[in-house]
C-alpha cells in the first residue's frame, strides 16, 4: 500500500520534489489510519487470557499474541512452553520464573511476586498446538535462518489457510530456495485445506501438483483430505485422488528400504546380544544362562555412569554414554572372570549342570539388582545427539538406531581382530581346537579359560550399553535377550563369529520384512518356525564349522 | 518360593507418625490402646517377583503400610490386624495355588491381590470354591461379576469410554481416526472390542480404526511406528488408544520420539501407563501424553497429601510415586475394614453382604461407594504427561461414575447387569429374559 502511494503520484508528474512530499504525505496519514486499530489492540492486553484457567482462553489468548508480536510475545510464549509461566491466583498478574528468580511477564522487569500466591499457567495440547504455531508465526519472520526453516516446516504440517497472509509475506522476503519451496508447499497445502478462500480449478491444480511434487506422508495427509473435500472443485479432487495414488506407490517402494533398515537394525541388536554368546557358549562351549544379566548388568553400568557424570560434571552429561561403553565392558568383563573362576570351572564338560548352574546365577544377578536398585525402571536419558531421525531419500533413519548398527559393526570388528592377530586370540583358539596340545605348548589354560570368558562378558556388558538406549532398563531386561541370543548363535553355527552375523541378520530382516504382512506376534510365530525348520534340515546352523577339532 | 510368609506388628517405634496416620483416617487423637487377642489374618497375594514384581511389589507394600496404620488405631474389632504375604511369581497356575493355600491353611479373612486379568481369572474358582473374598484393584477389561470379588478398579465404562469420549472432543483434539494399539492378551482385546463398537456407535467408519495387537515385552516399536505415522496421513486428526502393557512401553514411548512423533501431531492415551512406569522413563520427548485413571499423584487434595507423606515415610524414599492401583488398595482395604466392624466378625457371607452401599472417601475428593455388582464409583481424570514425570489432569468427569461390569457395547452382554443384592443375588442376570444366566461370571 505504503509503494502505491509512493509511486502513483511520483511517476505521473514531473514535479518530483512537491510530489514526493506529498507522497511522503500520504504514507504517514496512511500509516496512521492503519496503525490506529492495533494501538486499539495493544490496549486490549492480549496477555490477560493467560491468567485464566480455561484451556480455550489461553489459547486463543496465544494466537492474540503471535498476532500482535512485540518484543515480549517470543519469551512469554517459551516460557508458557516450558511451564515457567505463572499466573497469580487472584488478578491477572503473570510472572515468568528465570534461573536467578522471576521478571514480570508482560515488561520484563525483575520482580519479587508472592510465590505462594502463585500457579503454573495451565498447558494441554490445544495449547501446545497455538503456542507452536505462535512460535513459527514470530520466528518466520525474526528467527535464524534454521528457526526460519523450522517455521516454514510448521506452517507446512499445520497447514491452516488462516496462515496464508503470514506465508506471502514471508515468501515475497525470502531468496532462500530450500526456504521458499516450504513455504510454497505450505501455501499449496493451505490453499488445499478445509476453510481456504475461495480459489479457481487452476490454482487448485497447481497446488495438487506442487504437493505431488513434494511427495511424503504430510502430502499424502492434505491431498487425501482434499480428494474428499466438499468445496473443491470435481476436477480437483480427482487430481488430488491421482496425487494420492502416485505418493503411495512411491512410498511403498521407499517402504521396502525403509523394512531393510528396520530389519538391520534390529540385526544389529540381536548381534550385540548374540557376540558375547557366540564366544562364551561358541567357543567356549558353556550354555551361559546369565548372559541376558550380564547384558542387564551392562545397562545399570551405563544408568550408574551417567548418574555420576551429571553430578560431578552435568555439562558433559550428554557424553556420558562414550564414558559408559568401557565401564561396562571392565565391569561385565571383570564380573564374567569371577563367575568363571568362582563357578563355570568346576562344570566343564557337564553342559547340563552349566545350564542349572548359570541360571540359578541369573536369579541371583536378577534379585541382587532387584534389591540394590528397587524393581522399577531406571531413566538412561538418550543424549540429544543420539536423538531425531533425518530423512534418506524416502527413508527415515532414527539416528539411534544407526548409531547401534555402526556400533555393531565395531564392536564385531574389534572382537575379529582380537582373535585373529592378538597373542590372546590365538591362545583362545589353541585352547578351544586343543586343550591339551596346547597346555603342553607351555600355555595357561585355566587363565585363557578365564579371559574368554570375561572377555564374552565383556561383550555383553556393551550390548548392555546399546540396548539402554532403545529399551528399559529393569531387572527384567535380560530374559527378553536371552533366547533370542541363543537362536541366534544356534541359527548361525556354532563358534562361527560370521554365521552369528549372517544369523542376526536374517532373523532381523526376515522378522521386519513378516511383520507389516502379518503382524507382530504372527510374524514372530512364523518366523520361529523358519527357523526350526531349517534347524532340522541343517542341525549346525547356517555356517558349521568343519574340521577334526570339531567332531571331539 | 514364598518370600517371607508372615509379617508380623513391625517395629512401630520408628515411625513416629500416629498424627499423621490419624489425619489419614480422618481419626481425631492419638493412637488407641495397642490390640490385643487373636489376630486376623489378611491375605496379600501379589507377585514379588517375575516380570509382574515391577508394579505388584508396591500393591503388597501398600497394604502392609494400611496393616500397620489400622493397627496403630488398635486394629480390628479390637484385635491386630496380620498381614500374610505369598509370592505367586507372575506365575499364573501358582496364583491359584497361593490363593488356595491362603483360604485353606491360613484361613485369611479376606485377600488383596492379582493385577493381571489372568492372575485374577485363574484364582476365581478357588475365591467361589473356598468362599473367600478378593479385592481387585486394578483397571481392567470387565465382562465379569463374581460374588467372591470387590472390585476396585476401574471398569471399561471408568476408564476406557471418558478416555475416547475425550479424544474425540474439541479439548482432546477431536480426532475422527483411532489406531488402538495393544499387547496380545485379554485386557486389551476385551477392552479393544468394546471400544471398536463404541466408536462405530460414534459414526466412526471401519477404515479409520487400526487394531494391532503386540507379543508381551515387545521392544522393536519401528514398524508399528511407522505404521502409525502412515496411518495418521489420512487427512483426518488421528489419536492412538494404547493398551499396552508394563514393560514394552519404554520402547514404545522411545521409538514414538525418536521418529519424531510429538503429542500434538498424534495423542497418545494410554491405559497402563502410571507414575511408576514414567519413574524409568526420561519423560521430555513425552510431554503432552496422555493416560486416562481415576487418581493421579499430582491431585491436590488434603486425603492425597498425607497418604503420600505416610507413604513417603513408611517407605524411607522420599521419591517414591504412589498411582492409580494403590489408591483402588487404600479404598478397598477400608470398605472391608468398615464392613467387618459393621457387622462385628470376619464371617465372609456377612462381610460379602454388608459391603454393597458402604462408602468411603477416595484419596482425590469424592466417595467410592460400593454397588450391587460389587464395583465402585469412581471420578475419571485424563492426565497429561508432563516433564517432571507427574501429570496433570485436563479433564475429569463432573461426578463419580458407576462401575459397569457387562458393557452395553458388547452385543452378548448388553442386557446383562450384576446384582449381588436380593432379589436378584445373581452376577450375570438379564434384563429382558428376566432370568440368571447361571454360576458362569465371566
Amino acid at each position: 500500500m505504503a509503494d502505491v502511494a509512493m509511486s502513483g503520484p511520483a511517476a505521473l508528474s514531473g514535479r518530483k520534489m512537491r510530489n514526493g512530499v506529498r507522497g511522503i504525505f500520504a504514507v504517514v496519514l496512511l500509516s496512521l489510519l492503519f496503525i490506529q486499530p492495533q494501538h486499539a489492540r495493544a490496549d486490549e492486553d492480549a496477555f490477560a487470557g493467560l491468567a485464566t484457567t480455561q484451556f480455550n482462553t489461553i489459547a486463543s489468548s496465544v494466537d492474540q499474541i503471535a498476532q500482535q508480536g512485540g518484543p515480549r510475545a517470543l519469551p512469554v510464549l517459551r516460557a508458557l512452553a516450558d511451564r515457567k509461566l505463572f499466573a497469580a491466583r487472584e488478578g491477572d498478574g503473570l510472572f515468568i520464573r528465570t534461573d536467578s528468580g522471576w521478571e514480570d511477564a508482560r515488561s520484563g522487569a525483575t520482580v519479587t511476586p508472592d510465590e505462594e500466591n502463585l500457579r503454573p499457567v495451565r498447558v494441554n495440547n490445544r495449547v501446545r498446538l497455538a503456542v507452536v504455531a505462535a512460535e513459527a508465526e514470530l520466528e518466520l519472520v525474526s528467527g535464524t535462518p534454521a528457526e526460519r526453516q523450522a517455521s516454514a516446516n510448521v506452517f507446512y504440517q499445520r497447514h491452516d489457510p488462516a496462515m496464508l497472509p503470514a506465508i506471502d509475506k514471508a515468501l515475497s522476503k525470502t531468496d532462500d530456495a530450500a526456504l521458499k519451496d516450504t513455504l510454497l508447499n505450505a501455501r499449496a497445502a493451505a490453499l488445499l485445506s478445509p476453510g481456504a478462500p475461495a480459489s479457481d480449478a487452476q490454482a487448485q491444480q497447481q497446488a495438487v501438483a506442487k504437493l505431488k511434487a513434494a511427495g511424503g506422508l504430510d502430502a499424502r495427509g492434505v491431498l487425501a483430505q482434499a480428494s474428499t473435500s466438499e468445496t473443491l472443485d470435481p476436477t480437483t479432487r480427482k487430481a488430488a485422488e491421482a496425487a494420492v495414488s502416485s505418493i503411495d506407490f512411491k512410498l511403498k517402494l521407499w517402504g521396502f528400504g525403509q523394512d531393510a533398515f528396520y530389519g538391520l537394525s534390529l540385526g544389529s541388536v540381536l548381534l550385540l546380544a548374540a557376540m558375547g554368546l557366540a564366544i562364551t557358549f561358541g567357543v567356549m562351549g558353556v550354555i551361559n544362562m546369565a548372559h541376558g544379566e550380564l547384558m542387564m548388568i551392562g545397562a545399570y553400568t551405563t544408568w550408574l555412569t551417567q548418574k555420576a557424570v551429571f553430578s560431578v560434571a552435568p555439562a558433559l552429561g550428554s557424553f556420558s554414554l562414550i564414558l559408559a561403553i568401557p565401564a561396562a565392558f571392565l565391569v561385565c568383563g571383570a564380573l564374567g572372570i569371577v563367575i568363571e573362576r568362582g563357578l563355570i570351572r568346576f562344570l566343564y564338560g557337564r553342559p547340563l549342570e552349566t545350564l542349572l548352574a548359570t541360571w540359578g546365577l541369573s536369579l541371583i544377578l536378577q534379585q541382587v539388582i532387584r534389591s540394590l536398585f528397587g524393581p522399577t525402571n531406571v531413566a538412561v536419558i538418550t543424549p540429544p545427539w543420539l536423538s531425531g531421525s533425518f530423512h534418506l531419500g524416502g527413508i527415515e533413519v532414527t539416528i539411534d538406531r544407526l548409531a547401534i548398527m555402526i556400533f555393531a559393526g565395531v564392536v564385531m570388528a574389534g572382537l575379529m581382530l582380537v582373535l585373529r592377530r592378538t597373542p590372546l586370540g590365538l591362545e583362545m583358539r589353541a585352547v578351544t581346537q586343543n586343550r591339551r596340545m596346547a597346555a603342553l605348548m607351555g600355555i595357561r589354560t585355566a587363565r585363557v579359560d578365564a579371559l574368554t570368558f570375561g572377555l564374552g562378558s565383556g561383550i555383553a556388558g556393551l550390548a548392555g550399553v546399546a540396548v539402554s538406549q532403545i529399551d528399559n532398563v529393569s531387572p527384567n531386561l535380560g530374559q527378553s535377550y536371552i533366547i533370542d541370543s541363543f537362536l541366534v548363535v544356534v541359527f548361525g553355527g556354532v563358534g562361527n563369529l560370521w554365521g552369528t552375523l549372517a544369523a542376526a541378520a536374517t532373523l532381523g530382516v526376515g522378522g521386519k520384512a513378516l511383520e507389516p504382512l502379518v503382524g507382530a506376534v504372527s510374524g514372530k510365530i512364523l518366523l520361529l518356525v523358519l527357523v526350526i525348520l531349517y534347524i532340522q534340515r541343517h542341525p549346525r546352523g547356517m555356517f558349521p564349522l568343519r574340521g577334526r577339532g570339531v567332531e571331539s | 518360593m514364598t518370600m517371607s510368609p508372615r509379617f508380623s506388628r513391625r517395629d512401630f517405634t520408628k515411625f513416629s507418625l500416629a498424627a499423621s496416620a490419624a489425619m489419614l483416617a480422618g481419626v481425631k487423637g492419638a493412637a488407641a490402646a495397642a490390640p490385643k487377642g487373636e489376630p486376623i489374618r489378611i491375605g496379600v497375594l501379589h507377585s514379588l517377583s517375575g516380570t509382574m514384581a515391577i508394579s505388584e511389589t508396591t500393591l503388597k507394600d501398600v497394604i502392609l503400610m494400611l496393616v500397620e496404620l489400622q493397627n496403630r488405631k488398635g486394629g480390628v474389632l479390637g484385635r491386630p490386624l496380620e498381614a500374610v504375604v505369598v509370592d505367586p511369581a507372575s506365575n499364573w497356575p501358582l496364583f491359584a495355588e497361593k490363593a488356595r493355600q491362603l483360604l485353606a491353611v491360613d484361613k485369611v479373612a479376606s485377600v488383596f491381590g492379582c493385577w493381571t486379568s489372568v492372575s485374577r481369572k485363574s484364582v476365581l474358582p478357588v475365591f467361589e470354591e473356598l468362599n473367600g473374598i478378593l479385592f481387585y484393584p486394578v483397571q481392567y477389561e470387565g465382562q465379569e461379576c463374581s460374588r467372591n470379588v470387590f472390585y476396585t478398579g476401574a471398569a471399561p465404562n471408568q476408564q476406557a469410554i471418558p478416555a475416547v469420549d475425550y479424544l474425540l472432543s474439541a479439548d482432546g483434539g477431536g480426532a475422527k481416526r483411532f489406531a488402538l494399539i495393544g499387547t496380545d492378551y485379554v485386557y486389551p482385546r476385551t477392552t479393544n472390542q468394546i471400544l471398536q463398537n463404541y466408536l462405530k456407535s460414534k459414526g466412526i467408519a471401519d477404515a479409520d480404526i487400526m487394531v494391532n495387537y503386540t507379543p508381551f515385552g515387545q521392544s522393536d516399536w519401528q514398524t508399528i511406528v511407522s505404521q502409525l505415522k502412515a496411518f495418521g496421513s489420512a487427512g483426518k486428526k488421528t489419536a492412538v488408544v494404547s493398551t499396552i502393557n508394563g514393560d514394552a512401553n519404554v520402547p514404545f514411548y522411545k521409538e514414538l520420539g525418536a521418529q519424531g512423533i510429538s503429542a500434538t501431531d498424534i495423542p497418545v492415551m494410554a491405559f497402563s501407563v502410571g507414575e511408576e512406569e514414567l519413574a524409568g522413563m526420561d519423560t521430555k520427548p513425552l510431554v503432552g501424553q496422555l493416560a486416562a485413571w481415576n487418581y493421579f499423584e499430582s491431585i491436590d487434595s488434603p486425603a492425597n497429601k498425607s497418604f503420600i507423606k505416610e507413604w513417603h515415610t513408611y517407605t524411607k524414599n522420599p521419591k517414591r510415586t504412589t498411582n492409580d492401583p494403590m489408591e483402588a488398595s487404600y479404598i478397598g482395604f477400608n470398605l472391608w475394614v468398615q464392613a467387618v466392624e459393621k457387622v462385628g466378625s470376619t464371617d465372609h457371607d456377612k462381610v460379602i453382604e454388608a459391603m454393597v452401599g458402604l462408602k468411603q472417601p477416595n484419596l482425590t475428593g469424592g466417595t467410592a461407594q460400593v454397588l450391587p455388582n460389587h464395583h465402585i464409583t469412581k471420578p475419571v481424570y485424563i492426565g497429561e504427561i508432563q516433564d517432571d514425570g507427574q501429570f496433570n489432569v485436563v479433564w475429569q468427569t463432573p461426578k463419580e461414575v458407576p462401575g459397569m461390569a457387562w458393557s452395553p457395547y458388547v452385543a452378548e452382554t448388553k442386557n446383562l447387569i450384576g446384582d449381588w443384592t436380593k432379589p436378584i443375588n445373581c452376577g450375570n442376570y438379564d434384563t429382558v429374559k428376566k432370568a440368571c444366566l447361571g454360576a458362569k461370571h465371566g
